[in-house]
Parts: structure tokens; C-alpha cells; sequence
């Protein structure tokens, strides 16, 4: 398996899904404890990091780390309630993909061509 | 029941009345000893089309077959079924439309069973006399009674109360408005006099059947609770339930993974177990339920936003597709002033919405990869007062959606309409606007219970 470079890479599955109609909710299952270590340092995520990937506000972000899991879980309202008229994701099912892609320590930014 | 029973079985046979599931892990549940069956029915998970309508998201005959099933299986073992939030959004209209799918099922199987309905609907005029009892949720503000009137539908999410309260006056099936989630599997266990932190960790567990399990699409799952804590497995057999798969489900759409507010207090799983009994069974301990100092129900509504048409057209060509973003908002300026020009509105008067699909439609500026697209689909929602001018003003726009060059092009290019008409009306669009809770004096002051009396035999 080529070098991890996003969290994507170091987790089973990144998934995000609405926890009511107006916060969204976001879980990193990572593979084992050495991606979790990676992932739920502080240092590299955290309340700001997810605000600046978001554009929310960082003191509306909850994050839980879940050892036991190897999870990292975060949640934070919604900027648009879920189904108003400029809600472009109903389940907010896609809203991972910011996340996932976030480059790893020491790896750099890119731009990307998804062609 | 005078003394609580050892365990009481509680049956999830589906995470979603109509999502359908294997007939044998129904039998199979009842074969394990299953004393009760609850399904919920709803969800706002969809959007608040279906409240803000008072119709139902899943088809009538989906619904019929599960209901069928149900009916059949609670007949035969003689246990209880529990359906919560009939109708997707637990409008009145939708308790009536699955009570009315019911009778027929009933009619038509030769079933008597005791069928009682629990309304959740309430009233704008009643709810604003008592605003000062309403407090907002995070990250609503205050509420007032504008909003509330503004409403075409509120609904109340009771818990486990109203439910009880028609089990105990003899309901055989029960079918319930809005209604929380772990309402639905909680309500027997807590009736049967045991303790409260597993009967609600073990109802969050179930609520959406098989999820908590290795194959979600297996079919549901049995909860045994009893004094200690509660056992849960698949009803397929060559299904697992895992410590991972059980505790994974309390991160499923929450918002604290540890803590979720009921009704009546705070369901705590922070000090959970979670133990493999064998390769398919997992023991869970240590949940713990703290009742709250005051009793409060949630509300949820919704309102009309105004009444939408949607035309979508689509862009191959390269040399559009390079310069998108510019063309997107030529689009949208040309759009306002020929819309001015014909029907004299201003952009007071519409919304627009122009989505890019296949360059950022989903994610707009948070898109973390955006770049020349090789196809977009474009989208124009218009939002209108009225259904007439919102097609009024997409049949305006239709000319810039077909020919719209690039400032740099000397020749009107055509674009790809998806159909003929471009325009779709979408009809009343809609938004969830309560996000609040009312504190009451009863769990069921503001449900309607409404049990048959019994036949003579």
C-alpha cells in the first residue's frame, strides 16, 4: 500500500450524516491504534482545524476520541438546516469528503484533478 | 404485572416500517421468546418535506407488507406491537393513514386484535400561551409566537408514557405519532417494572434494527433486558452482533456518542460494557439512566418556504467547462435582469439557487477539490411565492440555460436540457424551523390515547 498521505488512508471508513435537522455528525473509523494516535492528536485535529475545513465556528465543534474504537467523532450544527432551500445535501451523507482529504502530518497541500 | 419478570425480549424487527426485512427473522424472534415487537415508522432524516405536507416518504404497499408480518407474528404469539411515528413524520395524517392500512390488513387476515392510536399533532394557538414553558435547543434562539404560527404542521415526540399508558388499558398493537426513537422498544421493559438504564441503552441499540449488527441489511435484531443489563443478537444466524458493531451504534446520527436526552432524563452510556457472550451475542452492562429535574417533550415543525420550480441543463464542451465559475455567474446576473425586464421583479421577490453538479455542487466553497470538470450538470432551483411565478421565472431563465456563451465566445452555443419541458414544478418546498423543547406537568399532557374497548368474547 503506497505512503498514507489523508486520513482517508489511515481509516476503514470517514463517513458524515445529519444528527437531527440541524447539526451534522462525522466519524473517522481508523484501521488500528497507530492511525488513531495520528488522528486524534490534538496537535493535528482539533476545534480549529474542523472549523477552518467547515467554515463554522470552532467553539459550536464537539469532538470525542474514542480509544476503545479507534474513532474520532465530531459534530457541529448545521450551516444550513437540513432541507432549506440552499441545502444541497439532505442527509448531509457527503459532507466527510473536507475531512477525509485532510492531509496528513508532514504531507503537502495539493491541488487536486478528480478526473 | 405485579412483580417485574427476569427479562423482558423486545423484538426490532426492521430500522424502518417499509424498508422491508426477511420473513424467517421474524419467525426466528419469536422462536427466541420475543415478548413484544417495535418498529418505528419515521424519521426527519429525510427532510422536512414530509411533515411540512403531512405525507408519507415510504409507499403504502411497502409498508402493508411489513405490517402484514407484524400483524400476523403479534397475533399468533399474542405479544404486543409498537409502531412509533406512523407516517414519517407522526402527523395525525400519518397515524391515520397507517391505522387505516391496519384495518384493512386486520379485515382482510380475520385478526382481532385492540388497536390504539396516539396523536401528537399540536396547535400554534395552544403552544404561544404557554411560550414562557418552551426553551430553545443548540443551536436554536427563543421561539415566539410568529414562528409557531407560521407552521403547517408541529408535532410533540413523546416517550414512553402514552405508549404504556395504552398497553396497560389493553392494547394489542399501538400506533403512535411522533415519538422518540427509543420510546418504541423502551416502553414494555420500563412498564415491566426494569431498571431504566438498560431498558433505554438496549432501545438506542435496537431503534435502527440491524444496524448495530456486522450486515445491516440482514434484518433485525432481539434485546433481552433484565436486572443487570441487557443481551443482544441478530435475528439472522449467520448474522453477528460484535462489542465494536453494538458500541459503534451510539455514534449513529448523534451528536454525543456518551449522552442522549429523553423525555424524562439523560440516557448515560459513558460506564458501558460491552462483553462478547459468544461469536454472535454481546452482553452490554453499566448504562445508567438519570431522570431530569423537569419533564420536556421536543417539538419539531415545519413551514412552506414558498413553491419551487427546478430546470436543469448541462455543459460538455471543454472550452465552457474552463471557465465555469464565470459562466455561472453571467448566468445568474443575466438570469435577475431579464427576469426584471419581463416580469418586473426584483430580488426581493424569488430565490435562486444555480448548482454545479460535477464541479461543487455538494460541497461549494468547502470543496477541497475542485478543478476543470469534465461534465457539469446545472441546476436552477427557483423559490417563489407562488408556483406560477416560480415557473415563470425558470421559463424566463430557459434561453440562458440553452444558449449561454462565455464572455469571450463570438457564437451561441447549445446546451444539453435533461427533458422536455427543462422545467420540473417542484411544488410547496419547506423547512424545519422548531428546535425546541416544552416543559409539561405529565408525560402525556400533550398526546391524545385513544384505546377501543374490548369486544365481548
Amino acid at each position: 500500500m503506497p505512503e498514507p498521505t489523508t486520513v482517508a488512508d489511515l481509516a476503514l471508513e470517514v463517513r458524515s450524516k445529519n444528527a437531527g435537522p440541524f447539526w451534522v455528525t462525522m466519524e473517522v473509523f481508523l484501521r488500528d491504534t497507530t492511525g488513531y494516535a495520528v488522528v486524534a492528536d490534538p496537535s493535528f485535529l482539533n476545534e480549529t482545524v474542523v472549523a477552518r475545513l467547515y467554515g463554522v465556528d470552532a467553539d459550536t465543534v464537539r469532538m470525542y476520541r474514542i480509544a476503545a474504537l479507534n474513532v474520532v467523532k465530531i459534530s457541529f450544527p448545521r450551516p444550513v438546516p437540513q432541507g432549506s432551500p440552499r441545502d444541497r445535501d439532505i442527509h448531509a451523507g457527503q459532507h466527510h469528503v473536507p475531512l477525509a482529504l485532510l492531509r496528513l502530518p508532514g504531507c503537502r497541500d495539493r491541488t487536486f484533478y478528480p478526473i | 404485572m405485579t412483580t417485574p419478570p427476569d427479562a423482558v425480549r423486545v423484538l426490532a424487527p426492521t430500522g424502518m416500517l417499509g424498508a422491508g426485512f426477511p420473513p424467517e427473522t421474524l419467525t426466528r424472534g419469536l422462536a427466541l421468546g420475543a415478548d413484544v415487537i417495535a418498529v418505528d415508522s419515521g424519521s426527519t432524516d429525510s427532510g422536512p418535506y414530509y411533515l411540512g405536507s403531512g405525507t408519507a416518504k415510504t409507499a403504502a404497499a411497502a409498508v402493508t407488507r411489513d405490517l402484514r408480518l407484524l400483524l400476523r407474528a403479534a397475533a399468533t404469539a399474542g405479544i404486543p406491537l409498537i409502531v412509533g411515528s406512523c407516517g414519517t413524520s407522526g402527523t395525525d395524517a400519518g397515524v391515520d393513514w397507517v391505522a387505516g392500512i391496519t384495518r384493512e390488513i386486520l379485515a382482510a387476515e380475520g385478526l382481532d386484535l385492540r388497536v390504539a392510536t396516539i396523536y401528537s399533532e399540536q396547535q400554534a394557538a395552544a403552544l404561544k400561551e404557554h411560550l414562557d414553558r418552551v426553551h430553545p435547543l443548540p443551536p436554536a434562539g427563543d421561539l415566539d409566537a410568529a414562528t409557531l404560527e407560521s407552521c403547517a404542521h408541529i408535532v410533540a415526540m413523546m416517550g414512553h408514557e402514552p405508549i404504556a399508558e395504552a398497553l396497560a388499558a389493553g392494547a394489542d398493537v399501538v400506533l403512535a405519532g411522533r415519538a422518540t426513537d427509543t420510546a418504541l422498544a423502551a416502553a414494555y421493559p420500563l412498564m415491566a417494572g426494569l431498571p431504566a438504564g438498560p431498558a433505554w441503552h438496549a432501545a438506542k441499540i435496537v431503534e435502527c434494527g440491524g444496524q448495530c449488527t456486522t450486515d445491516p441489511r440482514a434484518g433485525g435484531v432481539l434485546a433481552t433486558i433484565d436486572a443487570s443489563g441487557f443481551t443482544i443478537e441478530p435475528l439472522d444466524p449467520v448474522v453477528a452482533c460484535t462489542p465494536t458493531s453494538v458500541a459503534a451504534h451510539m455514534l449513529y446520527e448523534t451528536v454525543d456518542p456518551f449522552s442522549m436526552r429523553e423525555p424524562g432524563g439523560t440516557i448515560d452510556v459513558s460506564g458501558a460494557t460491552y462483553r462478547a457472550l459468544d461469536d454472535r451475542r454481546v452482553r452490554v452492562e453499566g448504562s445508567r439512566f438519570d431522570p431530569a429535574g423537569q419533564y420536556t417533550v421536543k417539538l419539531e415543525g415545519a413551514r412552506i418556504t414558498g413553491f419551487e420550480t427546478m430546470s436543469f441543463t448541462a455543459i460538455r464542451d471543454p472550452h465552457i467547462l474552463g471557465q465555469i465559475t464565470t459562466w455561472a455567474a453571467l448566468l445568474r446576473r443575466m438570469i435577475g435582469e431579464w427576469v426584471a425586464g419581463t416580469l418586473g421583479l426584483g430580488p426581493g421577490d424569488y430565490a435562486l439557487d444555480i448548482r454545479l453538479y460535477g464541479y461543487d455542487a455538494v460541497l461549494g466553497a468547502i470543496d477541497p477539490a475542485t478543478g476543470p470538470p469534465r461534465e457539469v450538470g446545472v441546476m436552477l432551483l427557483v423559490n417563489a411565492a407562488d408556483q406560477a411565478t416560480a415557473t415563470a421565472i425558470a421559463k424566463v431563465a430557459n434561453p440562458l440555460m440553452l444558449h449561454l456563451p462565455t464572455p469571450d465566445m463570438t457564437y451561441l452555443p447549445s446546451l444539453a436540457f435533461a427533458t422536455s419541458p427543462a422545467e420540473t414544478e417542484r411544488g410547496a418546498a419547506y423547512e424545519f424551523v422548531l428546535n425546541h423543547v416544552v416543559d409539561v406537568d405529565s408525560p402525556t399532557a400533550l398526546f391524545r390515547i385513544n384505546v377501543p374497548e374490548a369486544r365481548d368474547a
